[in-house]
């Protein structure tokens, strides 16, 4: 067991209120929809619920209300938060409820969804928040039977003393509520867990496969209108003038608001604010400069071309050393734009008014959004309430609040509860992309040896575009690195594993080749500069290289790497990312005519695995979409408007596309848990890559894969 | 505005609406089953699939005046106590991420099995292959069809 101190969390263990004064009552349908009903033991709501501390209260009757405090996007939090909590706790699964919990700021640290760090940042405190609370039902239990806390066990919600006398946490839950908050507590070690680490059903399955309403989609206020929202058709456009005489024809439309540089039509029915906006005529006229793909590719390609820049990272000498090499590699990886493209499109309902501002729906960043609609409004941030629906995926998109600012205006300039709504074009054409970028690498070897290497990476907006302290850096005498952005009018942001979701395909790709070149197994390559990077690093390192090389050795075996087999190519691809390690093998074979990837085998370093059955869900999602994107993905721009605006012009993989079969390995041990939300991705492509190039004798140096002539050898 | 009358889940609605709005908005605005998800809006994604006497529509693209006489089920109405073979199957395999997309595949996979019980790997990506999953949980997918279809 180890000892924590409860101090450092001490805002989340604000006191504790028993039934009557601060008891919480609460609504009954919440607990038939949120519990996964099939296994909840303990039937009914208890008649009183008494706080423990922020994270959890428990009732009368011995049934746990556990909050899960970050917004649940699809990466499982929802579930894998209760665990942590309950396995502190000590008490069955079956007798857990699980609720989201509202923006609260007072009570919870880091309420986001994003860059696979929810588990992470929270383990400590939701551990905490479950031992906390057993042990103030011990104290509670010690005190009514005259004896001291230290002689008591718990189990699965019932504390025993010495003489085999029991107590539930139900019938204890009344009297802990007035114990003081203990200032240590001892928590688990990891060989007891008996919730972390066990397959555990998601729980909002029952309401995902019988249609019940939770997304902010499904959202019906009283009195509330449905607002469709007209953008610039291209960026840089600025809006001229409009004409909402056929829009108000159309039956059903109540009313056409222009925000800004934006028409809002609203309508009492989705379908007729649709239609309203449909028959909107709208004149723009260009306002900054109209930027199409051709322009950035020029400007791009002139970036990495840049001489005498300032480089992020510079080890030894790389240009003499490239003059004395015996062999020098330079290839240049380039990526397009991608739109998110989430099944569930934004939307949000707001309703501002002179007391308070309600904002319900999908957000990865309820916080900063929180903030955003304070300085908008000009209201302070206790006036603005946030409650989180689950969201219908987010892959970065959500974590920008645009849309939460535009519900909050056309609420407030139409004095009515809204509900924004986005059209599947609005979702793909109005902006925040992942940014189009290029990366250019120059390996030079001398005598058997990778002795230099050179990385310039290039992007549209901001400049961050390499992970200059992560592999290969502590592995190469002479290593630089260098990043230059290009500004541009087009809207990024965050994408699934934001740069290195391309930036691992193309070094990935790239180490391949140049272990060809050099004669060396690709995988003896990794393995031979991570000895290198963990026994005498050249600078230091933001990654540790014995976790690489254990996820590596890891695939490597499960896949049989070292063995061939007739009509099968192998391709090789390792990670680092957010936190986790991640190494994968991908088969390619003939399917009719075409390279299909039949197989992937993964293997991970994530700490301690909390939920194996998500996690590997997550993994094997994160697998496919990297594939799938690596294949197909595509936005481009002629004179500022994005060519694609749905899924008729734009592909995402399908079923029949993905590899059928993805093993998921986990390497073992009790380090703290990272997230998995994000780091099967990067490397997949480049496993991808690597193994296409053995089936067709072609590299592939561009995303999307597809529009390459791709030939079997 | 015109009045029709429609048969979902076995029961009899009359709604208000314009001739050409779409059966999903019908369903989610007029009717509250919001179970059926709007996703695309061009019968490209699947995420909106209902049965319409038995066959697997999307239901975005089918305006309320081309429905007739013909009932119409949704996920609500799959089951009684949400105990249909797909829905224990995609509770086995703990099938979905986000889970927006999950009511739609259902509801094409559960068409499917009703035409053919026991459908070979092609047939079941054949049939799917018009519903996207975002998160990408197609394996997970088929693995729990190929349970269902065991025990149809």
């Amino acid at each position: 067991m180890t000892l924590i101190k409860t101090s450092y969390n001490r805002r989340s263990f604000l006191k504790v209120s028993a039934a009557g004064s601060g008891g919480l009552v609460i609504g009954f349908n919440w607990l038939v929809s949120c519990s996964p009903s099939a296994e909840t033991a303990i039937k009914g709501a208890p008649k009183e619920w008494f706080n423990v501390n922020a994270y959890l209260k428990i009732g009368e009757n011995g049934l746990v209300t556990i909050m899960s405090p970050n917004p649940e996007v699809g990466q499982n939090i929802k579930t894998s938060m209760p665990m942590i909590v309950a396995e502190e706790l000590d008490v069955a699964w079956k007798d857990v409820v699980v609720e989201q919990a509202p923006l609260d700021t007072e009570k919870f640290v880091r309420q986001v969804a994003g860059g696979s760090q929810s588990l992470r940042s929270s383990w400590k405190g939701l551990r905490m928040a479950g031992a906390t609370a057993r042990k103030m039902l011990m104290e509670a239990a010690a005190k009514q039977w005259q004896v001291d806390a230290s002689t008591l066990t718990t189990s699965e919600g019932v504390i025993k003393n010495a003489k085999g006398e029991t107590l539930t946490y139900g019938q204890i839950a009344s009297a802990a509520a007035s114990v003081t908050v203990p200032e240590e507590v001892e928590l688990k070690d990891p060989s007891a867990f008996k919730i972390i680490g066990t397959d555990t059903k998601n729980v909002d399955i029952e309401k995902i496969i019988t249609g019940k309403p939770q997304y902010g989609m499904d959202l019906k206020k009283e009195g509330m209108k449905v607002a469709v929202v007209l953008r610039p058709p291209s960026f840089g456009a600025k809006l001229k003038s409009f004409d909402d005489s056929e829009t108000r024809k159309v039956s059903g439309v109540s009313d056409v608001i222009q925000f800004g540089n934006k028409v809002a039509v609203l309508g009492n029915t989705t379908w007729a604010a649709m239609k309203g906006k449909k028959a909107l005529k709208a004149e723009w006229e260009q306002e900054t400069p109209a930027e199409s793909t051709e322009y950035h590719d020029k400007q791009m390609m002139a970036l990495l071309g840049t001489k005498n820049g300032e480089p992020r990272r510079n080890d030894g000498d790389v240009d003499a050393a490239f003059k004395t090499a015996d062999k020098v590699i330079e290839k240049t990886f380039e990526g397009p734009f991608l739109p998110h493209n989430p099944m569930e499109p934004m939307n949000f309902y707001g309703h501002v008014t002179a007391a308070k501002v309600d904002l319900i729906g999908p957000i990865q960043t309820p916080e900063r959004t929180r903030r955003q609609v304070s300085e908008l409004l000009g209201r302070p941030e206790t006036e603005i309430f946030i409650d989180m629906t689950r969201m219908g995926g987010g892959f970065g998109r959500r974590l920008y609040g645009d849309f939460v600012l535009e519900v909050a205006e056309i609420s407030k300039l139409s004095n009515t509860p809204i509900k924004l709504v986005y059209t599947r074009e609005d979702d793909m054409t109005a902006g925040i992309y992942r940014p189009a970028s290029k990366y250019k690498f120059k390996a030079g070897v001398k005598d058997g040896k990778l002795v230099a290497y050179h990385l310039v990476g290039t992007g549209i907006n901001g400049n961050g575009w390499t992970r200059e302290n992560w592999f290969p850096a502590g592995s190469i005498p002479n290593y630089r690195v260098e990043s230059y952005g290009q500004d541009s009018n087009i809207t990024t942001g965050a994408w699934r594993a934001p740069i290195t979701n391309f930036l691992a395909y193309a070094e990935q790709s790239f180490i391949d080749e140049v272990a060809e070149e050099m004669g060396v197994d690709a995988v003896q390559l990794r393995l031979d500069l991570l000895e290198k990077a963990k026994s005498d690093p050249v600078g230091t390192v933001d990654y540790e290289p014995e976790k690489m090389i254990g996820a590596i050795k890891l695939a490597a075996e499960k896949a049989n790497w070292s063995a061939t087999e007739d009509g099968v190519s192998k391709g090789f691809s390792a990670y680092y990312s957010h936190n986790s390690y991640v190494a994968m093998v991908a088969e390619v074979v003939n399917k009719k005519g075409q390279p299909s990837t039949r197989k992937v085998t993964c293997a991970v370093d994530c700490g301690i695995v909390i939920n194996p059955i998500a996690a590997k869900n997550q993994i094997e999602g994160g697998i496919i979409d990297g594939i799938g994107h690596a294949m197909y993905g595509d936005m481009t721009f002629v004179n500022g408007a994005p060519q694609a605006s749905n899924f008729n012009n734009y592909r995402l993989i399908r079923m029949g596309e993905a590899p059928p079969v993805i093993e998921c390995h986990f390497v073992k041990n009790t380090n703290d848990p990272t997230g998995l939300g994000e780091p099967s991705l990067p490397p997949a492509g480049g496993a991808l890559a690597n193994a296409m190039y053995k089936a067709t004798g072609q590299r592939f140096y561009k995303q999307p894969f597809m529009q390459q002539q791709i030939k079997l050898g | 505005m015109a009045q029709f009358n429609l048969k979902v889940n076995g029961k009899e609605h009359q709604v208000d609406v314009d001739a050409d709005t779409p059966l999903l908005w019908v369903l989610r605005d007029n009717l509250d089953l919001v179970g059926t998800k709007f996703g695309c809006g061009i019968a490209m994604c699947g995420a909106c699939t209902v049965h319409v006497d038995g066959d697997a529509i999307r239901s975005c693209s089918m305006p309320i005046s081309t429905l007739g006489d013909k009932s119409v089920v949704t996920i609500e109405g799959l089951s009684a106590d949400a105990s249909h073979p797909l829905q224990n199957a995609w509770r086995e395999h703990d099938v979905p991420q986000c889970g927006y997309c999950q009511a739609g595949q259902i509801m094409n996979a559960a068409a499917l099995l009703s035409k053919n019980a026991s459908p070979t790997d092609e047939e079941i990506e054949s049939a799917m292959n018009g519903n996207i999953c975002r998160c990408a949980t197609y394996n997970r997918i088929k693995a729990a069809i190929k349970t269902a279809s065991a025990s149809v």
